[in-house]
């Protein structure tokens, strides 16, 4: 299995305040990693630091075997690596076509104008929006942004995709769906890594999970080896026994 | 689409330009054509500007400094160096881009408010050093020797010449602008003016993007400033950089339509119209100041989108005729 | 050395009235974002006001003072009532274009009423001697004016409900609304003393320096430059800048022609935005 990215004692501090505390850990290709942990975490501030949002005060990205530690965002969407956002930052007065073909235009591939376009729709049509496409991306409501997002990640054809909350603030059976996506995604050999708070959700969808608390890694392994870990369920809901039947409920 | 639309929102905008062109060939009145190269210059100028403000959402508030500066690069070489004008007009041009390459690279980092501030920042100070370097002529500022313009066949023919190259400066400045705006280069700039750092994470280079729709947005002031001040027959620090000016390119700008190619023409076209108007009504002609205010409060407060962009939203079937 | 001496105090002094004047643009965008582009004009009012109650009504200036500092108050409120409330919560462009448009108006006006020609306050109070440097009385008086409005505007920020709603207001407006402070009065209010405060800078200058209706455009830049010094939104900052100010104006005639002035000042304009865009007092982010 080769290993697409790997973190290193990543650790970031804003002040004196200690966001992310000596994370390690390697994604393989070809996977969904979940991850998960309390709010004010730090799962955030690791997308930040990776993606080169914020520099990191210690420690070390490798992406696609290339030491990536503090390079500016755009060299990391051109090397292959998209997010979406937690709060969506659609280009508002852009169509929904356009935004999508920004992101086949200077992602990884890089395509022109006339490349992008005939991509973009196909996204588009993946992430059931193709209907949407000359309305501007202000129109759209949330659970339509949040596909936006994923699509604009998509349309670079990346490597590896930092999906940041993309279930929050859907219901039930846009929850399936996005699921389903996401899955999709995979399946096309595209390696993910999610944040995420519906424990039900990523759970099933992840084959492997890290665990953050307080900025520090507190656990890492399959959502079963997850979910028996007394540490996470502690630190993710207090009560660990009332914890430990949920969880068991989330992977029946 | 058949092909020839793909174009229309050129095709109108050219047109729109060559018929202002023609109009003064028609009547043939010296007077027409000094309202046409008024209005010209105010299209080219404002287009120029659109790209950076329009395009790339950087309010730059002191841009006239583009203008002043290649202005007098070229009346020195025009009148100092013996140069004729179009290699002046050249280098009025690559100068003014330049200048605006190596400031853009520092200043581009701020945004908002501080970059706009910092632009006017920039055009006081290039005023006032230029008010006080004598080899462009210190405050006074330098004069045209008239003998000059019998190289092209005496001053009648040299305005004649000078209109031209204005009309042509003008066609090519809004190619350019239509260019820029439907290319892969263009999305970038309006990715970067929506969300810049959006636009980041999807892999815009925005730095250097931001740059280069700078320096295209100054080189055309540059080289306008060479004609106008060519035609003008002297210079001086103020009339240079006017920072009012500047300001009158912005509602030029808001007034069409900022980040379309038609806005900045239909904008540029109709300030300049009501501004002569205005000089020329005796109940507005001393306040006529005041009155274009109030026109510039309306707009402001109630079509910030400007006249295209207000079309374009209400009839979005007009998206492909106004670019 | 004395020449120094007497080109330094000159400086200072008129630094304070520069600080007050920048205060008020510095007020302004802290509390709310906007940069005043009809900061100038304001200025300039300033200056014809005092000249009408002195010249024309024969009022003590001093007494006039407290008249100009009313109307700019009452005339800061009617402009944001107007017109910045509708572009408080626009793009910077918005709100820069509508105060200018503010700014044309009443240039324009301005024009009409009084031309471009120089007027000024026949006034003066003699000139009295500290040790080796002679001073002008009025320019002293206008830094101990500028002093006095300083302390009372620190202590009504500071000590009066309304001056802590006004920096609740500039902290945080949706948790400042959410505790119950009218924000939209006391986005008016912050508007009125920014400009009170312009109007009042005006019309000390009018007391000792002709003036034009253009001539609140270079004060306006000169505020530029001074709020960027002292950082933008940090009042205080404000006044220490308009101190750099005029000390730099004292001192540079001293060794360099005064034309160069202004280019002293607009490059160091440009390169504190560049290198620390938060004053060099470096007080809000």
């Amino acid at each position: 299995m080769t290993i697409l990215l790997q973190v290193e004692g990543l650790t970031k501090k804003f002040g004196g305040l200690t966001a992310l505390s000596d994370v390690t850990f390697d994604l393989p290709e070809g996977q969904i990693m979940g991850l998960i942990g309390p709010n004010g975490a730090g799962k955030t501030t690791l997308f930040n630091v990776v993606n080169g949002v914020y520099p990191a005060t210690k420690g070390k990205v490798i992406f696609k075997g290339k030491d990536v530690t503090n390079v500016k965002t755009y060299e990391m969407a051109q090397l292959g690596l998209a997010r979406t956002h937690q709060i969506v930052k659609p280009l508002n007065e852009l169509s929904v076509l356009d935004n999508v073909i920004v992101g086949a235009c200077f992602g990884r591939q890089g395509f022109g104008l006339g490349k992008a376009t005939p991509i973009a729709e196909e996204v588009l049509e993946f992430v059931d929006l193709a209907d949407r496409s000359d309305q501007l991306a202000s129109s759209l409501n949330i659970a339509q942004k949040k596909r936006l997002e994923m699509a604009r990640a998509l349309a670079a054809q990346p490597h590896l995709i930092l999906m940041d909350e993309v279930l929050a603030g859907l219901n039930q059976s846009e929850i399936t769906e996005m699921v389903e996506t996401v899955r999709k995604i995979r399946d096309q050999g595209i390696t993910i890594i999610m944040i995420e708070h519906v424990m039900e959700a990523v759970m099933k969808v992840s084959d492997h999970m890290i665990v953050l608390n307080f900025g520090a890694q507190i656990a890492e392994g399959t959502p079963e080896v997850i979910q028996s870990n007394p540490a996470v369920i502690e630190a993710y809901l207090g009560d660990p026994k009332l914890a430990q039947k949920l969880m068991q409920k989330a992977m029946e | 689409m058949k092909n020839w639309q793909k174009y229309l929102g050129l095709i109108i905008s050219l047109l729109a330009v060559t018929l202002l062109a023609v109009w003064p060939l028609i009547t043939s009145k010296p007077v027409d054509r000094e309202v046409a190269f008024t209005i010209l210059k105010g299209i080219a100028l404002a287009s120029s500007l659109n790209i950076i403000l329009g395009y790339t959402g950087y309010v730059s508030f002191g841009h006239i400094v583009y203008f002043g500066l290649g202005g007098y690069i070229g009346f020195y070489l025009i009148s100092q160096q013996g140069w004729s004008i179009y290699p002046s007009m050249l280098a009025g041009g690559l100068i003014a881009g330049l200048f605006a390459f190596l400031l853009g690279k520092a200043i581009l980092r701020l945004r908002g408010a501080y970059f706009a501030l910092a632009t006017i920042g920039v055009n006081m100070a290039v005023l006032s050093f230029i008010s006080n370097f004598d080899l462009l002529g210190g405050p006074i500022g330098m004069t045209l020797n008239f003998n000059i313009y019998k190289e092209y066949g005496g001053a009648a023919q040299a305005l004649q010449l000078i209109f031209y190259l204005m009309v042509a400066i003008t066609l090519i400045t809004i190619i350019v602008s239509y260019l820029v705006r439907t290319s892969k280069f263009g999305l970038g700039l309006l990715a970067i003016r929506e969300d810049e750092d959006a636009a980041e994470v999807m892999g815009v280079v925005a730095p250097n993007l931001k740059t280069w729709a700078y320096v295209l947005s100054a080189i055309f002031p540059g080289v306008i400033g060479v004609l106008f001040f060519f035609k003008n027959g002297s210079i001086e620090p103020h009339p240079a950089f006017p920072l009012h000016t500047s300001i009158e390119l912005i509602v030029m700008v808001m007034l069409g339509g900022q980040g379309t190619v038609f806005g900045p023409i239909l904008g540029a076209a109709a300030y300049q119209r009501m501004r002569g108007l205005l000089l020329t009504t005796p109940i507005f002609k001393n306040i006529q100041l005041s009155v274009a205010g109030v026109l510039l409060l309306i707009i402001v407060l109630f079509i910030p989108a400007g006249v295209v962009g207000w079309i374009r939203n209400r009839f979005p079937i007009t998206r492909r005729v106004l670019q | 050395m004395d020449f120094l001496l007497a080109s330094l105090s000159d400086g200072l002094l008129i630094g304070f009235i520069y600080g007050i004047a920048a205060m008020g643009l510095s007020l302004i965008f802290g509390v709310m974002d906007v940069i005043n582009l009809a900061h100038g004009p304001v200025i300039a009012l300033g200056m014809f006001s005092l000249y009408l109650l002195y010249s024309v009504l024969g009022l003590h200036p001093y007494f006039g003072l407290v008249i100009v500092a009313v109307v700019g108050l009452l005339l800061g409120m009617i402009m944001y009532a107007i017109v910045v409330r509708r572009v408080i919560d626009a793009p910077h462009l918005s709100s820069l274009l509508a105060t200018f448009a503010v700014n044309m108006v009443i240039i324009g006006l301005g024009t009409a009423v009084f031309s471009t020609a120089p007027y000024n306050v026949d006034f003066s109070l003699g000139r009295f001697s500290v040790g080796p440097v002679t001073l002008i009385a009025t320019r002293v008086i206008g830094a101990l004016v500028a002093i006095l409005v300083t302390i009372g505007l620190y202590i009504f920020l500071y000590k009066s409900r309304p001056g802590r709603y006004i920096r609740a207001v500039a902290n945080n407006k949706t948790a400042a609304e959410l505790v119950g402070v009218p924000s939209n009065f006391i986005l008016a209010l912050s508007f009125g003393i920014g400009t009170m405060l312009a109007a009042l800078a005006g019309a000390l200058i009018a007391t000792f320096f002709p003036f034009t209706i253009l001539a609140g455009g270079t004060y306006e830049l000169k505020s530029f430059v001074i709020v960027v010094l002292g950082g933008l939104g940090n009042p205080v900052g404000a006044l220490v800048g308009g101190l750099i100010l005029g000390l730099i104006e004292g001192i540079i005639p001293t060794f360099m022609e005064t034309t160069w002035v202004p280019v002293v000042e607009f490059v160091m304009f440009v390169m504190i935005l560049l290198v620390r865009p938060t004053g060099l007092f470096g007080a809000k982010q």
